[in-house]
């Protein structure tokens, strides 16, 4: 009688698990039909038949799941929408903190994002100079972000010692750099007429490498494994997302207070520049990147079908413009724009690959898409290649410059990536290369950004005489 | 007897008001019920009465709460509200009237054809079950 009864259960567990996967049918109405059945089964015992007879006829009479689990869709079509519930309710089994605990990592996280703001806050009061507060803010707001996740993953004090450590040595170096400033402009009485290429290059780099070893942060410090590394991909792609959608909101909002203020002859950018962006700009990365972390397994993400959407349309994009450069003039005059120019076609390319491969199914047999996909890389390199020798030309009648060799080496940097990625894309396509070649490539190599952002912010200035 | 389809479904919301008329009840104890009540020949997809109760709470002619049963185990109990009450004497006079619109037609039937006798309905075919309804 006990291993009977023990079957049934096992029976019910199945069917339970089984009918929990419909989307339409929420856990209480799961629950509320396995009371059905379990009912059902004892009263069909009670006539005689056995614990298998008895399920096997409640569960007929239950009714084509398909059926049913319509039903539930038209009653509750909301439900095939997948909706973030940030605050669980309390559910027996569900394991949400009770009453307040459940904001108290929103709370945490909000506090995190008032002390990144006063942080910056100070930075602009105990400073003037636009290309210094660039300089430093990342400074002052991405250990903020860290820490948050510091704690959430539990990361070890050495780590955290470690990481705090160079981002101090870093910051220390970049600012105590002695940059050439320009001559002050009596006429306009600005002191800071014009700060130095090699200033504005650390403050565009410093944050790369941050971001790198916040990622060591965010991977828990495991930080070699390949699936971390591209679980960082994934967050980066979704925080962008979000930001862009909170920038758009924010934006909105303070358009429309300025339109209304303004009518009634207050004037609000004061109160926008002072105080409404040093706390408002941490606040959306820290709310957006909790966001992303508490969406991560409830909404789809985003990012890779964007990247699906716009990876058939960039390489028509890309296709026009090897056109335009092989028959339009000669590209003699020239200068940095068109080498930052093909960093961006570069960058966007890696873009959609990179978030194509972050989604796809590794088991998944070659298809058009990733035809596609070689076709978008093989006509980003023609046209970098063309763009490239262009510049090369005049680099060595000219000469270089930081920017020059700063924009010049991410070239070669992407180049190398997308190159060795096309291959692999071939070689897959053929048959003679597994996918997970390709993903283990991309995440392989994210580090040589990192590295490459940490040259360019720390030895640029004093190899190019801090100009 | 097969019961039509339709049939099935236009009289679901009366049948299951009509039920939790007479009490507070659950999904299980609301079938067990129907099955009685119809001597066994109104037999419902078991699974199809929960999207039905959702919508008549939805619909705010039933009250739906969470309470254990006997066992233990957590259940959820239904009860009629007023504005059940009065849907379910609307559904009971249009029923009425359909019922004796019927019933003349097949007097009519009857009259017409003469003397037949009163078991020989048409559709009397038993054992078999209504597929589907809500």
């Amino acid at each position: 009688m006990n291993t009977e009864r023990t079957g049934l259960e096992r029976q019910i567990d199945q069917w339970r698990a089984f009918v929990a996967r419909r989307p339409a049918i929420a856990a209480h109405d799961v629950e509320e039909m396995e009371d059905h059945l379990r009912e059902q089964v004892s009263d069909l015992a009670a006539t005689g038949l056995d614990d298998d007879e008895a399920f096997l006829v409640a569960v007929k009479r239950m009714g084509k799941l398909d059926d049913v689990s319509r039903e539930f869709a038209r009653e509750h079509s909301d439900r095939l929408w997948k909706q973030l519930v940030l605050f669980p309710d309390e559910h027996p089994g569900g394991g949400a903190p009770a009453g307040l605990g459940r904001f108290r990592d929103l709370g945490i996280l909000l506090a995190l994002a008032i002390g990144a703001g006063l942080a910056l806050k100070l930075l602009t009061l105990a400073t003037g100079d636009e290309s210094r507060i660039l300089l430093n803010g990342p400074f002052l707001v991405l250990p903020f972000l860290a820490g948050w996740f510091a704690w959430k993953r539990d990361v070890g004090w050495r780590t955290t010692t470690a990481l705090a450590a160079v981002t101090a040595a870093l910051a220390v170096a970049v600012n105590l750099y002695p940059y050439f400033r320009g001559e002050p402009d009596p006429g306009t009485g600005d002191v800071y007429a014009e700060p130095a290429m090699t200033l504005l290059l650390a403050a565009l780099h410093a944050p790369v490498v941050l971001w790198f070893l916040f990622g060591v942060v965010y991977a828990g410090g495991a930080w070699r494994a390949g699936t971390r590394r591209m679980d960082f991909v994934r967050f980066t792609g979704e925080l962008l997302v979000y930001l862009t959608l909170i920038a758009l909101g924010g934006m909105l909002l303070i358009g429309l207070t300025f339109g209304v203020l303004s009518l009634a002859g207050v004037d609000f950018e004061p109160f926008v520049e002072d105080w409404l962006a040093p706390f408002a700009l941490p606040g959306a990365l820290l709310v957006a990147a909790w966001l992303v972390e508490a969406k991560k397994s409830v909404v789809e993400n985003i990012a890779p079908v964007l990247a699906r959407v716009f990876t058939p349309l960039a390489a028509l994009m890309l296709a026009a413009m090897l056109v335009a450069l092989l028959a339009g003039k000669p590209l003699d005059d020239v200068d940095r724009e068109l080498l930052i120019l093909m960093d961006a076609v570069l960058l966007l390319v890696l873009f959609l690959v990179l978030y194509s491969i972050s989604a796809r199914d590794p088991q998944a047999r070659p298809g058009t898409f990733d035809w596609l996909q070689l076709v978008l890389v093989a006509t980003a390199l023609a046209v970098d290649a063309v763009g490239l020798t262009a510049m090369l030309v005049r680099i060595a009648e000219f000469g270089f410059t930081a920017n020059k060799v700063a924009a010049l080496g991410l070239n070669l940097i992407l180049l190398v990536h997308l190159a060795w990625a096309g291959r692999l894309t071939l070689g897959f396509l053929r048959g003679t290369r597994t996918f997970a070649a390709t993903e283990r490539w991309q995440t392989t190599y994210l580090p040589a950004y990192a590295a490459w952002a940490l040259v360019v912010a720390i030895a640029f200035p004093p190899i190019f005489a801090f100009t | 007897m097969h019961i039509d389809k339709d049939l099935v479904a236009a009289s679901a919301t009366p049948l299951v008001l009509g039920i939790l008329a007479e009490g507070e009840s659950y999904g299980y104890a609301i079938l067990k019920r129907v099955r009685e009540l119809s001597g066994g020949h109104m037999e419902w997809t078991d699974g199809m009465l929960y999207p039905l109760l959702h919508r008549l709470e939805r619909q705010e002619l039933v009250d739906a709460s969470w309470g254990s049963g006997e066992t233990g185990r957590r259940r959820k109990h239904y009860a009629i509200t007023t504005a059940g009450r009065a849907a379910l004497a609307e559904r009971q006079e249009q029923w009425a009237v359909v019922a004796e619109t019927l019933r003349h037609v097949w007097q009519d039937m009857r009259d017409a054809a003469g003397d037949l006798a009163p078991g020989a309905n048409p559709g009397t075919l038993p054992g078999r079950v209504a597929e589907g309804w809500a």
